[in-house]
């Protein structure tokens, strides 16, 4: 069997391709340029601009910060989408249609809104600690991503089976851990994931909310370039791509990457 | 081990909306009673009140004499068949069948004997290790079936069980689950909305209607003699003709419908005939003949049945649905005369 596709649509395939991949090739040349400031095509090759990324201590230290916030909002935005979400779907008929719009309100609302409003009402007013501030201020961020993603894998979900198995014996919320959940493992996963890019990328709220003596790791590159322009942060911009690399390599492998797409 | 079920007056509402109202239904032991309806009658209310996932309003359901109504649905030990059979995707068929067992404490050899024992009994052995997604339709229910038997419930409930088979495949499994129903005994409610499967399947049918049981009887007494209009147009008698007796002679009895339209009935045929009654009459029970007496019709529309012709008639008594005989088939615009034929026709004292 042969198909003859237009020129034109195989030029326009060729563009956008360029158009997604080139700026990240850019960044991984610049990367490892040996030249003290960002240029591309690179001058020269070394990877000191990466050993650099070790050396400066606020790097090293933003770097766990922002693992730190990752984990802790993803898993509270897992705490409370899972069961949200498991509501808002076995409840549907029961709840009002408000409800489920009310849990996707803060991608609504503009992120540099919310991150004034946190800092405004939980930094300042209650003199919460930065690092609570943010992560509450993360949880809430990715709280819509979980609701979302996890309902998503939930509406195929015949709820007759969690009837089925407690008619056979199994109290509601033994069922809930071992019926409901492995049967929205993926979902769940794929939450997680979306949860925990998406903090570890923040800037408009974290900007408002990081302060003296702790930050996260954009915040640092930022605070970085404005001083220094040189190519760590095209390094430290390779490692995070690096990561997502790893990070989708391992979905490949346990899901497929497919499970996204659907 | 099997247990009489008693709903004793329960009334149930969504919300503000009442579905049910003080319905009371006795299963005794071994007994499968159907409960019978279009959808929204309230039968899957009542088949859900049991189980435990909805809770009455008021009244009171027992199972072998031990209130029932405030238990949670997960200690009621209760078999229930899903429409959608609600296997568990992520069990293999013998984890499936196995997990009742489970709940029980029930493990090792013990349990492995009786889920094997179990598929043996429904045909599936050779299919412990598969998963639900690989199975037919069929093969699913009969999983379904196994799950809930294997627990030996004192009461089986099956929801609508058959709707997602292929017409052949449903009357194949529901001889299947009565064989199994009678070889453990074990009383059962069944809910459906197929007369035909309820009828075949069950010791005692309850016809319901919004909220309320309209009949409760053996499936030979609903077929013959209904107890009520909803129930005789719901067994098919298409013909409700309102009657007021004119006379009566001995057995005989002459009564007059709309239109001045007049009968005469045999009370050893029809049964004691009151002063005001309806006359109920399958099509097959109006014999379209050629004779002096009867119902004057004008014939409409003909259709062809295989066993006959079926005419839409005109009469001084209103609209009426009569068969007539292969050999002679009349067109539209001929008259004729329709005779109750006793054995298809029953009378309905006035409600």
């Amino acid at each position: 069997m042969t198909r003859n596709i237009h020129p034109v649509l195989i030029a326009l395939t060729v563009l956008v391709f360029i158009f997604l991949v080139g700026p990240l090739v850019i960044v991984l040349g610049a990367a490892l340029s040996d030249t003290s400031y960002l240029t591309f095509p690179p001058q020269g090759l070394s990877l000191r601009w990466f050993e650099n990324i070790f050396k400066i201590e606020a790097f090293r230290r933003t770097i766990v910060t922002s693992l730190e916030i990752a984990f802790l909002s993803t898993g509270i935005a897992l705490l409370v989408g899972v069961p949200a979400a498991y509501a808002l779907n076995r409840y549907r008929i029961q709840l009002p249609g408000w409800l489920s719009t009310l849990f996707i309100l803060p991608v609504l609302v503009p992120e540099l809104v919310l991150g004034f409003s946190l800092l405004k009402n939980v930094a300042t007013q209650f003199h919460a600690p930065i690092f609570v501030s943010l992560v509450l201020g993360h949880s809430l961020l990715v709280l819509p991503y979980v609701v979302r993603v996890i309902s998503a894998s939930l509406a195929a979900f015949d709820f007759s089976i969690e009837e089925a198995a407690i008619s056979l014996g199994s109290p509601r919320l033994k069922t809930f851990f071992t019926i409901l959940l492995p049967n929205v493992r993926s979902g769940v996963i794929a939450a997680f994931i979306l949860a925990f890019i998406t903090s570890i990328n923040d800037v408009s709220i974290s900007i408002f909310l990081t302060g003296p003596g702790i930050s996260t790791l954009p915040i640092q590159i930022l605070a970085h370039m404005e001083q220094f322009f040189d190519p760590t942060v095209a390094s430290v911009s390779v490692l995070l791509m690096g990561l997502t690399v790893a990070v989708m390599a391992a979905v490949e492998r346990t899901l497929g990457l497919t499970f996204f797409a659907k | 081990m099997t247990q009489a079920l008693s709903i004793q007056k329960i009334t149930a509402h969504y919300g503000t909306t009442k579905v049910l109202e003080d319905l009371s239904l006795e299963v005794a032991e071994g007994e499968l009673v159907s409960l019978l309806g279009a959808s929204g009658c309230g039968k899957t209310t009542t088949l859900r009140l049991v189980a435990g996932f909805l809770e009455p309003t008021s009244g009171k359901i027992e199972l072998g004499g031990k209130d029932l109504t405030r238990l949670p649905p997960h200690q009621r030990n209760i078999g229930l068949v899903f429409q959608n059979y609600a296997l568990f995707p992520h069990l293999s068929v013998a984890d499936n069948v196995g997990f009742g067992l489970k709940q029980r404490g029930i493990s090792g050899e013990a349990k492995t004997k009786r889920v094997n024992a179990m598929l043996e009994r429904v045909g599936l052995a050779p299919f412990g290790d598969r998963l639900p997604g690989a199975l037919s339709g069929g093969q699913k229910q009969r999983v379904a079936l196994a799950r809930a038997l294997v627990i030996e419930p004192p009461l089986l409930m099956f929801d609508e069980p058959l709707s997602n088979l292929d017409a052949k495949l449903r009357v194949d499994m529901r001889v299947e689950i009565r064989q199994l129903q009678r070889a453990n005994g074990t009383t059962s409610v069944y809910v459906t909305h197929d007369q035909e499967e309820a009828f075949s399947i069950s010791d005692r049918v309850a016809i319901m209607h919004a909220g309320r049981i309209m009949q409760l009887d053996t499936p030979e007494t609903l077929y013959q003699r209904p107890a009520n209009a909803f129930v005789a147009r719901f067994v098919g008698f298409e013909n409700l003709i309102p009657m007021t007796v004119a006379a009566r002679d001995g057995a005989g009895v002459t009564a007059e419908a709309a239109g001045g339209v007049r009968l005469t009935l045999s009370q050893d045929q029809f049964g004691a005939i009151p002063d005001n009654f309806t006359l109920a009459c399958r099509a097959d029970g109006l014999a379209v003949t050629a004779g002096a007496d009867g119902i004057p019709a004008t014939l409409g529309l003909r259709t062809y049945l295989g066993r006959a012709y079926q005419y839409q008639c005109d009469t001084p008594a209103g609209h009426l649905t009569a068969n007539g005989p292969l050999t002679r088939p009349l067109d539209i615009g001929a008259t004729a005369k329709l005779v109750p034929v006793p054995e298809q026709c029953t009378i309905l004292a006035p409600e």
